[in-house]
């Protein structure tokens, strides 16, 4: 049994590393075959566009996704007390629809809210990255076996000490799925955001869209997409070193 | 030194409430086991958990030497008591270190006392530390997790244990190994503990004292050969087994019931002479023993009677022995095994120092044993 599961481990692994790897290849392979054609020439005349969209991108997925941590964790901490669970499900429940709910429609409300520019942009991908990170905090933290809390305060751990050692450490794991999730979700919605002033890659693609430039438009999509790779790619590597060997199903 | 007074636990509502655990009260000395035994569902965990007041009691109260726990804060108390818990439940995201150190960390030790502790501790049950102190729990055998659930309730050196099946999540095999070494430990820490177990055999094995529970009430405490002795009513006679004088075997140790007027005689000596021995005795033999003084062979009273001659032509040599450090058990198990209806117990220097007979475990039984 256990020999085998010493097996299966490594090989998981494996897989998941080489997961990013074969689309950053595809990528790769697109961006040679665009050289090839001749099409990259007309793409680069972008490049400075490019490299400002960027990181004005970044510095609106930075704002939210950290936003979005920031308020999510202890939400997600505060629902699994046992003085909320009563009404945590209930709560949760709300949280799970309203993540069907399309981030361009919520981009759409936070103009309605807010008017256009940063703040809703930020405030917009900020609503649509809370709730993968909530609704994991909260299940991964559930999801500790009682037997351990019991251990815990049997063996004198202060209620706080209970979280920070035991439960947060143990639902570390699946929170940090979460927040993958979420980051996902902001840097792959957040070229809408040029759709409500905040500019963006999606400068490039909208733009390169409604004027039937197709280059235009890849200069725009071809980042987009390398920025969603890369950023999964890292919190990847940082959940994979992060997270203690012991609960970590990866290594 | 524990005190149980009047302990009750109610579920439920006021009025109509499940009684888990019915005016309990009993004094353990300190440095003895308490088994709290019976049926499941019975209320020994939660008389266990009343002491560290992970359950809160609806009357009744806990003395630990001489002081009322309700009047001590509650998180000090449970630091100053090593508490196991049926799942073992170490912390997953702890190396083996880690959750030895758990409760030092608590109490503020310092940090290179608290390691070394830990090394210490895994030394005392055969676990190499270079090997396993920096492992985490899933990398360790079941058998080894459940030697450091028990080390690491033991490393703030508290006074007081709680157990509860400690042993449970473990083949029988292992766990016989497993007890062996705690209670070897246990004759050197000397702790006062509370352990909970639903197995008789566990139960008879490491207590001091044994407190059978049945729908949250005790129905006896005592001392595993008296409660298998003299069973106070019929629930304890049924729950202890038709085959308890059995198991009052393995509590009795060969050197306290042997018969020490056993009869030596020469290979050169006459029958005549043995038998006159054997005949002015209440045994049933003659040994003859070599230069060191170790049994090297026997002859029976039968023989005796029917011979003559000298006694080197006559006696028989001995098949087996057992050490007086054994017990009962064994000693009847080489007397079947070999048919022997006598059998020289000899001590550590191989001398012969007693002799078993069936008369003489009949007799030890019938008399309720060595209290
Ligand atoms: N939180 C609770 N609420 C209501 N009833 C409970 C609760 N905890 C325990 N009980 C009841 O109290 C009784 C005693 O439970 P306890 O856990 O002490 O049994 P036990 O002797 O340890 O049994 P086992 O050998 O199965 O572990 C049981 O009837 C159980 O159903
Ligand atoms: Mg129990």
């Amino acid at each position: 049994m256990s020999a085998l599961a010493g097996q299966a481990a490594p090989q998981q692994s494996r897989r998941i590393e080489t997961a990013p790897l074969i689309v950053l290849i595809v990528l790769a392979g697109t961006v040679a075959w665009l050289w090839w054609s001749g099409m990259a020439e007309e793409i680069l005349v972008y490049s400075d566009d490019i490299s400002y969209l960027v990181v004005q991108h970044l510095e609106l997925v930075a704002w939210a996704g950290g936003l979005a941590i920031l308020v999510a964790v202890p939400v997600g901490v505060v629902l699994s007390r046992p003085a909320f669970r009563l009404f945590s499900e209930a709560v949760m429940q709300v949280f799970n629809i309203g993540s069907t709910v399309p981030t361009l429609a919520i981009l759409a409300l936070s103009m309605t809210l807010l008017g256009i520019g940063t703040v809703p942009a930020v405030f917009g991908l900020w609503a649509a990255t809370l709730l993968p990170i909530v609704r994991n905090t909260y299940a991964g933290l559930r999801a500790v076996p009682p037997h351990l809390v019991e251990a815990a305060i049997g063996m004198g751990m202060t209620p706080r000490q209970v979280l920070w050692r035991v439960e947060l450490p143990n639902a570390l794991f699946v929170i940090f799925g979460g927040i993958r999730t979420a980051l996902a979700i902001c840097v792959g919605s957040a070229p809408l955001v040029f759709l409500i002033g905040a500019g963006g890659l999606g400068e490039l693609i909208f733009t390169g869209i409604s004027l039937d430039e197709l280059p235009m438009m890849m200069a725009g999509a071809i980042p987009t997409a390398m920025l969603a790779v890369l950023v999964d790619f890292i919190l990847g590597q940082i959940q994979y070193y992060l997270v203690p060997r012991g609960i970590n199903p990866l290594r | 030194m524990i005190r149980l007074e009047n302990l009750t636990k109610h579920y439920g509502p006021a009025h109509d409430p499940l009684i888990a655990v019915d005016n309990v009260s009993l004094d353990l000395p300190t440095g003895e086991i308490c088994v709290l035994l019976g049926p499941s569902g019975c209320g020994k965990t939660t008389t266990m958990k009343m002491i560290n007041r992970l359950i809160q009691p609806t009357g009744g109260k806990v003395f630990i030497n001489g002081k009322d726990t309700s009047t001590v804060d509650p998180i000090e108390l449970r630091r100053s008591i090593g508490y196991v818990i049926q799942q073992i439940g170490l912390f997953p995201n702890k190396t083996i270190e880690e959750n030895i150190c758990v409760v030092p960390d608590l109490l503020g030790w310092d940090r290179r006392k608290s390691r070394d502790r830990a090394k210490e501790l895994l030394e005392l049950v055969g676990l190499q530390p270079d090997l396993f102190l920096k492992r985490y729990p899933k990398e360790l055998s079941g058998g080894q997790q459940q030697r450091v659930g028990v080390l690491r309730a033991l490393a703030a050196d508290p006074p007081v244990m709680l157990m509860d099946e400690p042993f449970g999540a473990i083949d029988p095999i292992n766990r016989e190994v497993i007890q062996e070494e705690f209670l070897k430990m246990q004759r050197e820490i000397r702790k006062t503990i509370i352990f909970v177990s639903h197995d008789l055999d566990e139960a008879v094995k490491m207590a001091d004292k044994i407190a059978i529970f049945r729908s949250g009430k005790l129905e006896q405490y005592a001392a595993p050969d008296d409660l298998l002795a003299r069973p106070a009513n019929s629930f304890i006679e049924d729950f202890l087994g038709s085959d308890r004088a059995l198991k009052r075997l393995r509590l009795v140790s060969v050197g306290d019931a042997m018969e020490t007027d056993f009869i030596t005689v020469l290979e050169t000596d006459s029958v005549e002479h043995a038998r006159a021995r054997i005949r002015s005795s209440r045994s049933a033999a003659a040994f003859v023993l070599d230069a060191e003084g170790a049994p090297r062979s026997v002859l029976s009273e039968q023989v005796a009677e029917a011979c003559s001659g000298t006694v080197g032509d006559h006696a028989e040599p001995v098949k087996s022995t057992v050490p007086i450090t054994g017990d009962l058990r064994q000693a009847v198990s080489v007397m079947f095994a070999h048919d022997m209806p006598l059998l020289p117990c000899i001590d550590e220097a191989g001398r012969l120092a007693g002799v078993m007979s069936y008369r003489s475990i009949v007799h030890h039984l019938g008399h309720g044993g060595k209290a």
